[in-house]
């Protein structure tokens, strides 16, 4: 059983060849790290899974449908949510005005110019659920901008995971942080993962988060794939030692 | 805390709606007259429109005189060739506004930042030329000339909102209460919320799920309605529509009466418009260089109030 393929896809920026011919299978309730050095393509590997771009060749299948093609929204209605490397939330609305828009476009509220009160009070449910989970009740009625970077950085988390995805992709949720609030977002992806069963494929650079909670782990370097499996094999891969040391792959 | 600040919300509210009801009274005591202040109002009408493009969604267009100035013709042409009806006259204008904004917004759309308000302003003088060229529908560089706004007739009574300054002024405030109600509720709702979202961040509310494109077309020509029912009140309340109406620098009066008033607050740009319309009232009687201290006005608060001049009185009063 697989949720996420993608098939040899590939990247080019004119002679730039920023992916080149990478596949990954993702099973349900997997937690898959994606690692690299800087310019080995993980970002843009991650793109290209959320719609950001599209691949030059290849193709990406989720849920058993060729969504290669498909532009980003189209992609969440379907299930796939993610965050950016640079934190993206609403800075000038409050935390719970950030979770409001995100748990009303899940609902299909977009378009929409009115609510029951029921919709309305389910909303309101679902918000303070959110707010539960990730601690930040006290801040709900805080300027998101105003925010330490962490609590922005769980905000963003919150709001992704507002859409009930069935694949949540996470671009080096810890960087920027310190050990405390590292700590803390840790533990709110262990969280998700283990009791909610979510799919999740992050990018990162702190070891230690990635051996505390990756079930695989896929390793690219200038664009390939250098190595990919649990992190005891990685660990001891050493192609990938040999990457991490700054010497050509072996 | 939130009660309070919503009691202090109502009470602005209440203000605002009072200061409106009450303007032919306590206007001309102080010098104006009650023509003044529906020209506050039309034009006040015209930046709220903008701003419901600029200030919520966070797009600029710099042609929205093209549908202010198409709502004026529209009604224009209705009063004179199709029926002697002020409401139709609104209806027509509306929709003329409206409809272009509709269609030209598709091509628009997917535009940003520089380049949306460069093609906005392309478009909006396309519009200028073509009523400025066709002289036998449009009256050319004079303007469309020839027609006056009707008394409505309700079968029963009539009330003559053409020699009757405050009558004509009522129902401009009628008027503007009526869009102005249609604008505050859209904000509401969970349409309203988006709104705030792809300003706020576009990156993030298209990976919320929110078709970023499809919005904005929907905000563009909704406001378009707006403005084009605002031109067509500023056609009845000068029984004429003038070519300038559509011209690029009248784009420009509108987004400097957002930006002055407050294009983060829903009743900054009345502020603005009234602000300008006052001072271009005044000034204009003593210099011709008016628009030198308007825009000299313009600048400090830019420079000193970035939100505008509401925006400051609000701080103010929160702190």
């Amino acid at each position: 059983m697989t949720l996420l393929t993608v098939d040899n896809v590939s990247r080019h920026f004119g002679s730039l060849i920023a992916v080149d011919d990478i596949s990954m299978t993702v099973a349900p309730g997997e937690l898959r790290a994606v690692i690299g050095p800087n310019g080995a393509g993980k970002t843009t590997f991650f793109n290209m899974i959320s719609g950001f771009l599209m691949p030059t060749s290849g193709r990406i299948i989720f849920d058993g449908e060729d969504i290669t093609k498909l532009w980003p929204a189209r992609r969440v209605w379907r299930g796939i949510a993610r965050t950016f490397q640079i934190t993206e939330v609403f800075p000038e609305l409050t935390i719970r005005e950030n979770l409001r828009i995100a748990v009303e476009s899940a609902s299909g509220f977009r378009l929409r110019l009115w609510q029951t009160s029921e919709e309305d009070r389910k909303v309101r449910q679902r918000v303070d659920e959110l707010l539960q989970m990730s601690g930040l009740g006290q801040k709900a009625h805080r300027l998101v901008g105003e925010l330490a970077h962490g609590d922005q950085r769980a905000n963003e988390i919150m709001m992704a995971l507002a859409l009930r995805p069935r694949l949540l992709l996470l671009d080096e949720p810890t960087a920027g942080m310190g050990d405390q609030e590292t700590y803390d977002i840790t533990q709110l992806i262990r969280k998700l993962h283990r009791d909610q069963k979510l799919t999740i494929v992050l990018i990162e650079h702190d070891m230690r988060v990635i051996f505390h909670l990756a079930d695989r782990i896929m390793v690219l370097a200038e664009g390939k794939m250098l190595a990919e499996g649990t992190p005891k094999e990685i660990a001891a891969n050493e192609a990938v030692q040999a990457a991490y040391l700054g010497k050509a792959a072996a | 805390m939130s009660d309070q600040y919503d009691a202090r919300k109502l009470l602005a509210l209440a203000c605002i709606w009072a200061a409106l009801l009450l303007a032919p009274y306590w206007m001309p005591p102080l010098g104006g007259y009650t023509a003044l202040g529906t020209r506050v109002l039309v034009l006040g009408l015209a930046a709220m429109s903008l701003n419901f493009l600029l200030g919520f969604t966070g797009v600029l267009s710099f042609g929205h005189a093209a549908y202010f100035g198409l709502g004026a013709y529209g009604a224009g042409l209705s009063l004179k060739f199709l029926a002697a009806s002020s409401p139709l006259a609104l209806l027509m204008g509306m929709l003329l506004g409206g409809v272009a904004g509709a269609l030209l917004g598709t091509l628009i759309v997917r535009r940003r930042g520089v380049y949306f308000a460069m093609v906005t302003i392309a478009f909006g003088q396309v519009f200028y030329y073509i009523a400025f060229q066709w002289s036998s529908l449009t009256g050319g560089d004079d303007g469309l000339r020839g027609f006056s706004r009707q008394p409505l007739d309700f079968g029963l009574f009539k009330i003559d909102i053409l020699s009757n300054a405050d009558y004509f002024y009522y129902f401009v405030l009628f008027c503007f209460a009526l869009i102005v109600a249609i604008m505050s509720f859209i904000l509401r709702s969970p349409f309203g919320r988006t709104m705030l979202a792809i300003r706020e961040n576009e990156r993030r509310a298209r990976f919320l799920g929110i078709a970023i494109e499809r919005h904005i077309w929907i905000v563009f020509t909704l406001s378009c309605f707006f403005i084009g029912f605002a031109g067509a009140l500023y056609a009845l309340l000068n029984n004429f529509a003038d070519p300038r109406g559509l011209h690029y620098s009248q784009s420009g009066d509108f987004v400097m009466m957002a930006v002055m008033g407050g294009m983060r607050s829903f009743w900054g740009p009345l502020l603005g418009a009234a602000v300008f319309v006052v001072l271009q009232d005044y000034l204009s009687s003593v210099t011709v260089n008016w628009m030198s201290f308007v825009g000299l006005l313009f600048v400090l608060v830019v420079l000193f109030f970035p939100r505008g001049l509401l925006g400051m009185v609000r701080r103010k009063l929160a702190s």
